[in-house]
């Protein structure tokens, strides 16, 4: 092993190391602004789909899971990034960063929304008409009753889908985003020392995604309510 | 739609570059299912056996799989795969060692949330009537595992099938690929993508269409 090769130029003035920390600042980026994409627009959709007497909320925000979750990411970023802007001519002016934010934030979306109408469902239907009882207009009922509960109840699945999500910000490298996956394709073929680029952009995503991890769970400690255990659940996918 | 002119797509042009990919994409999945099951069973049955000298090894491996994105997974093979056989291998065949590796990992998982969710009492039952500890997995746990599990396997098929449009990285030719390269050719990449999206939505669509039927159908069972 030759780990030299980081100090070496890139050719445009910067080591490769440089080059590796801005990639992950991309990756960090991607995947910070595709989280909050993602949990404002998941949010809103899992909460649609446990709306009462508005069916056709529900079916939009079900149609929009449905849609968003049974395309593959990739070729998600290649409609954001190739066809969108082809039939919108007025979206070739958006910058590649935010197609792929967008990307990203909708494939997770649906994601989150799924997790988020488990956990309303999962509450009693009590807690509902406790809401309703106390003169609570559905929006308050779900502000100050429900998702106040909910949220905790899918906090170990949220941080699971959270470290997908970092670690789906790797596809990016598709539509030449600078990031990690990105930064270790091209310099392995420049290089031609793929195991030491290889071995630190896999130590780095680790790192991340272990950081997203004691992040979550140290959120999830301090919002915890005594005497309102919940059970911790696995997450699937990927 | 503005800009964007289906016309291009016939059955000359799908025969010819796409459903080759398709072929590759559902054998890809179909051995990356089954190869994954296998290992991952092994896995778990690792995982779960109390012996440190096998727990250890396996949690490691899991782990450390699902901590990496897929895609660094599939570049690390075919970087490495060359190396350990001595030879070159194709990125078809590349891909299909990282998947059968890397679901392993996630079939595992499911695995043992599937032996755990069966009573202690049906192994005892098992060791009450004599059974080895091989009978007892084959006979008595396994199979209840299986069928609790089999939605959950199914759903991680969908998304494996999903996955392997991911290959891209390495260039294997796959159903993605089938499409961009009849894109290229024809010079639509655009809407080769379109149509890409939709074949891939109304596949992975009515596969979970027919996952959650059959959830109905083992619950009522059950």
């Amino acid at each position: 092993m030759d780990w030299q090769v980081f100090l070496n130029d890139d050719g445009s003035g910067r080591t490769y190391l440089q080059w590796m920390m801005d990639a992950w600042g991309w990756t960090l980026a991607v995947a910070g602004c595709s989280w909050v994409v993602a949990m404002v627009v998941g949010s809103l959709m899992g909460v649609l789909r446990t709306l009462p007497n508005s069916p056709w909320l529900v079916r939009l925000a079900n149609a929009w899971v449905e849609l968003f979750r049974n395309i593959p990411l990739l070729v998600q970023i290649f409609l954001w990034y190739f066809v969108l802007p082809k039939i919108f001519p007025a979206m070739q002016q958006v910058p590649g960063f935010t197609l792929v934010v967008f990307a990203l934030g909708f494939f997770t979306s649906s994601r989150i929304a799924e997790q988020v109408r488990a956990g309303i469902q999962a509450l009693p239907k009590g807690q509902r008409y406790a809401g309703m009882a106390v003169g609570f207009t559905t929006m308050q009922t779900y502000r100050y009753v429900i998702l106040p509960m909910a949220f905790r109840i899918i906090f170990p699945p949220l941080t699971s889908e959270s470290m997908n999500l970092l670690k789906n910000s790797s596809v990016a490298f598709a539509v030449s985003i600078a990031e990690l996956t990105m930064f270790a394709m091209q310099a392995q073929e420049e290089t031609s020392r793929g195991v030491e680029v290889y071995l630190a952009v896999t130590a780095l995503y680790a790192v991340s995604a272990f950081a997203v991890n004691r992040i979550m769970a140290f959120v999830e400690k301090k919002m915890q309510i005594p005497g309102f255990i919940v059970a911790t659940g696995t997450g699937g996918g990927h | 739609m503005g800009g964007l002119d289906l016309s291009f797509f016939n059955w000359d042009v799908l025969s010819k570059f796409v459903l080759k990919g398709f072929y590759f994409s559902i054998q890809l999945t179909a051995v990356a299912t089954i190869g994954g099951i296998i290992f991952g069973t092994l896995l778990a049955l690792m995982r779960l056996s109390g012996k440190k000298i096998l727990m250890y090894p396996a949690t490691f491996y899991v782990n450390g799989m699902r901590s990496i994105p897929l895609v660094m997974v599939i570049l690390w093979f075919f970087l490495l795969m060359p190396t350990i056989i001595g030879r070159p291998i194709g990125a078809e065949l590349s891909a299909v060692i990282t998947f059968v590796a890397f679901e392993a990992a996630y079939f595992s998982e499911i695995m043992r949330a599937g032996i755990q969710s069966i009573p202690r009492g049906q192994v005892h039952a098992g060791q009450a009537v004599g059974m080895t500890y091989a009978q007892n997995m084959k006979l008595v746990i396994l199979p209840q595992a299986f069928r609790n599990m089999l939605p959950v396997l199914l759903t991680q098929t969908i998304i494996l099938f999903q996955d392997t449009s991911l290959v891209y990285a390495i260039g294997a030719y796959d159903l993605l690929k089938g499409f961009s390269t009849a894109g290229k050719i024809y010079g639509r990449p655009e809407e080769a993508y379109l149509l890409a999206a939709v074949i891939y939505f109304i596949l992975c669509f009515s596969l979970s269409y027919v996952v959650k039927k059959l959830q109905l159908k083992i619950a009522i069972i059950r």
